[in-house]
């Protein structure tokens, strides 16, 4: 099967400091596998490396066999990569609803002067811009919110509109960047059941760093376990659950839930 | 240009032009009246198009006023010298009007290369720089001796009337206000929010950020050649940092992102500027001092201040007035 | 070129830079404690160099000796003037917006200027015309270097050297004192500071003094040099001084300090060339740093984290 992203060899450096030492990830399409480590081991590195914030010092990424590194971070998002944060990115003073609307500019296409004129067909395309966003939110459960103020939802529900925004791009691939973090695990639970969901319904292929244990190993089919940068397991659930370095690295480690 | 489904602002706009209007045919409203009501109306463009770069994109840009001194200059060179060259005719409008669309565009080309530094730089660095670039434009204005340097220029033909300025008004409003009320608008909103969260949902913000300096320089640019005609004279000193300040006060008196808070203020602070005048020289009439008008500032600066300490939101927050906002049809 | 690039020039030059370099430091010193451009910096030389104008008048109805005694307490005057209206600033305009977006500080900041600015020519004792700085220390000019050299006036060496010794005085306090060291840790990190125990508004407003009184020093220097005062004058050098701190790298106090010289340089040497050059030659420093390096010569990069 071919892999929708391939990283090969992929180090990124900050002045002396390898932040990210050779990593190699093969995504199949429609998988969803985990990023974990230690605070510090490079994986919110490797978010920005995928998306474009930075260019790798050494190495590729290739979507769907088309090399990314370096690429401007707004044209990965139109090739299919949508991303959340670890401290959320939300648009806090618009409305749910536009914090929607604007990850669906991909498919609007007038341009300013049909908007200004308000043409027949700048007033179709937002229309139809208008529906597509209320249905997103229908399925993620959001659209009781629509005209509320981003900054004004709750904690939990703020993590679903960012999930939410990042699918509207029509992405092929989505990158989470702690999705349940500050969740309870009732939430967690939800969660889980939400990215199993949306995968199927959007036909995406996820790539997820999470803290939280039992989220990884409840959703993920393989993970990349990383130290200071560096790889130290990589393999299926159970496996790197065992494996001694990795019980090494975690000492003291978050995710024990009590 | 459709306007069929903005009916309300349309008509209250209609209304505010015939009751002016006719007022003033009837002698109810005096010249001196009109000049601050004209006053009014250049502030409202000059308010809207800063709205645009500073309260929509989020671009802190404190030089607008330069943007202003390049418009009034450029058209005011213009219809002076087409004036000189047929100095019995009198002069078309047409000429007027291609004088001010010129101002315009020179203006958005200024705005356009402002614009640049602004991909690198944020916040207090942005304001710094544009404020360096509007001093720039006034150091030079003041230098270039065949604009008339220091004297400023003089002699513009008048050209500025009550409907042309009201029109020119109406028409920036509603253009700036389709733009901000489309997708375009919303990325830019959206690179105010949070850039870097723009950039990864897919919307290139180096466009936008550039869209907005040009457009809101263009405008701006128009503004400055309305009031150069108006005036029948442009002067290096109009165009410094304070006159800057003061559209920035009205922005943000407003409320960033309303265009109906920057109408409102435009008008409430030129009136409120020509009372306070009326009310300082009364005072020292009536007491017999000699009380500057720079009395005038203070109390605009005291205002500032107690602005940002108590109301950081302005009069209208981030909301519009429902004249303005589109009637959801679509829901 | 040698009417350009010559030791008078560069005496001027260093004379300007001393100026520039008191102020840069108020600039860079609050700059690098709570991250906000003090827009009324300029506005605190300007008090300054009124203060000293003041103090002056006022003492020279007990006093009529022009003597170097005199002349300290008018520094003092101007210094207190520069940082108590520093401290006030600080703690009715900024201090409450200390935790609200950063816009917000800056435009009152803004706002604080103007009404220095116009608040000053508003009052009739004061008025906005220019007024003529008295000669506080009497004038001597020296000449150097025959009939090519410099012809150097007493001032000169007073600028640079109560520049130098206030500059070295900021020195040792920041190296060798515990508010040193405090102001240092603020600078730093605010937040494992506060964690320290160290008591961040006091260290914030003892920034602001020594900044301010820094500035107001820098107007009695300025007052003496170029003697005509207004209310507007601390407008463009307070810009030429922020654009040096920043050419330096802003937060950076040796930086300041080296900014400010090579702005007060290339000033006077733009100037000797073009009076127009000489007004632009800030600007255009500040868009070539801000394109080639906008940290700054001595600047650190901060990673921001995503």
């Amino acid at each position: 099967m071919k892999s929708l992203l391939k990283i090969s060899g992929m180090t990124h450096r900050f002045g002396g400091l390898a932040a990210v030492s050779n990593l190699n990830i093969e995504l199949p399409q429609g998988a969803i596998y985990g990023l974990i480590g230690p605070n510090g081991s490079g994986k919110t590195t490797t978010f920005n490396l995928i998306t474009g914030i930075y260019r790798p010092s050494e190495g590729s990424i290739r979507l769907d066999g088309r090399e990314i590194a370096g690429m401007k971070p707004y044209r990965i998002v139109r090739l299919g990569i949508a991303r959340t944060f670890q401290n959320l990115r939300i648009f806090e003073n618009l409305s749910v609803l536009d914090n929607i609307r604007i990850a669906l500019n991909g498919s609007a296409h007038s341009g300013i002067i049909p908007s200004v004129l308000r043409t027949p067909s700048f007033k179709r395309e937002e229309k139809a811009i208008r529906d597509k966003a209320y249905e997103l939110l229908k399925g993620m459960k959001l659209e009781y919110r629509a005209d509320q103020m981003a900054k004004n939802l709750p904690y939990g529900e703020q993590r679903r509109l960012e999930i939410a925004r990042a699918i509207a791009t029509e992405p092929k691939l989505l990158l989470l960047d702690e999705p349940a973090a500050g969740m309870n695990p009732k939430e967690v639970e939800e969660l889980m059941a939400l990215i199993i969901d949306a995968r199927k319904a959007f036909g995406l292929t996820i790539l997820l760093i999470e803290h939280h244990m039992k989220f990884v190993m409840g959703i993920c089919e393989n993970i990349t376990v990383l130290n200071f940068g560096e790889t130290i397991a990589c393999g299926r659930p159970e496996e790197v659950a065992s494996d001694a370095r990795v019980l090494e690295a975690y000492l003291g480690r978050r995710g024990a839930q009590c | 240009m459709s306007m069929a489904h903005k009916p309300r602002f349309l008509i209250a706009a209609l209304v505010f032009y015939a009751a002016v209007e006719g007022f003033s045919r009837i002698g109810l409203l005096n010249g001196y009246f009109m000049v601050i009501i004209n006053e009014s109306l250049i502030y409202v463009i000059l308010a809207v198009s800063l709205n645009l770069i500073n309260g929509i994109t989020g671009q802190f840009s404190l030089g607008h006023m330069g943007f202003a001194a390049v418009g009034a200059y450029t058209s005011g060179a213009i219809t002076t010298i087409a004036f000189r060259l047929s100095p019995d005719r009198p002069l078309d409008y047409s000429i007027f009007v291609l004088s001010l669309v010129a101002g315009g565009l020179l203006a958005a080309l200024v705005g356009f290369l402002i614009g640049f530094p602004s991909l690198r730089l944020k916040g207090d660095y942005l304001g710094i720089v544009t404020l360096g670039f509007g001093e720039i434009i006034r150091t030079a204005l003041n230098n270039m001796d065949f604009v008339g340097g220091p004297r400023g220029l003089l002699g513009i033909p008048k050209f500025s009337s009550f409907t042309l300025i009201f029109a020119a008004a109406l028409i920036s409003v509603i253009i700036i206000r389709n733009l901000v009320e489309s997708s375009h608008g919303r990325a830019m909103l959206a690179v105010r929010e949070n850039e870097l969260a723009a950039e990864l949902v897919g919307i290139d913000t180096t466009k936008y950020k550039v869209l907005a300096f040009s457009t809101g320089a263009f405008f701006a640019g128009i503004a400055g050649g309305l009031l150069a005609h108006l005036l029948q004279m442009a002067h290096p000193s109009q165009f410094g940092f304070m006159g800057s300040v003061l559209i920035l006060i009205m922005v943000y008196a407003g409320g960033i992102g309303s265009l109906s808070g920057s109408i409102l203020a435009a008008f409430v602070l030129t009136f409120l500027s020509q009372g306070l005048l009326l009310g300082i020289d009364a005072l020292a009439n009536a007491t017999g001092l000699s009380i500057g008008s720079e009395w005038r500032m203070v109390i605009y600066s005291v205002l500032l201040i107690l602005l940002m300490l108590f109301k950081t939101e302005g009069l209208m927050g981030t909301r519009e007035f429902r004249l303005l906002r589109i009637p959801e049809e679509e829901k | 070129m040698s009417y350009i690039f010559n030791v008078q020039q560069i005496v001027n030059g260093l004379q300007l830079g001393s100026i520039y370099a008191l102020i840069a430091l108020g600039y860079t010193m609050v700059y690098g404690i709570v991250r906000l451009i003090n827009f009324a910096h300029g506005d605190f030389y300007m008090l300054g160099a009124y203060a000293a104008y003041g103090a002056f008048y006022l003492f020279n109805s007990f006093i009529s000796v022009k003597s170097g005694a005199f002349a300290f307490l008018i520094l003092l005057a101007a210094m207190a003037a520069g940082g108590g209206i520093a401290l006030l600033t600080n703690r009715f305009a900024y201090r409450p917006l200390r935790y609200k977006p950063k816009l917000s500080a800056l435009i009152t900041a803004i706002g604080v200027s103007m009404f220095l600015e116009y608040f000053f020519s508003a009052l009739p004792m004061i008025g906005p015309s220019p007024r003529a700085f008295p000669e506080i220390l009497p004038k001597k000019l020296y000449h150097i270097g025959g009939a090519a050299g410099a012809e150097i006036s007493n001032y000169v060496i007073i600028d640079i050297s109560v520049a130098a010794v206030l500059m070295t005085g900021l020195t040792l306090l920041i190296q060798k004192t515990a508010l040193g060291k405090a102001m240092r840790a603020v600078s730093e990190d605010k937040d494992a500071a506060r964690l320290m125990g160290i008591d961040i508004e006091k260290v914030i407003a003892w920034t602001f003094l020594i900044g301010g009184a820094f500035a107001g020093a820098a107007g009695l220097l300025a007052g003496l040099t170029y003697p005509r005062i207004q209310p507007y004058m601390g407008m463009m050098p307070g810009l030429k001084a922020f654009i040096a701190a920043v050419l330096g790298g802003i937060g950076n106090i040796p930086g300041a300090v080296l900014g400010a010289y090579i702005m007060g340089l290339a000033e006077t040497f733009a100037s000797a060339y073009n009076s127009l050059l000489g007004e632009g030659i800030a600007f255009a420093i500040l868009i070539l740093v801000l394109i080639i390096r906008p940290t700054g010569i001595l600047g650190e990069k901060t990673a921001d984290k995503i």
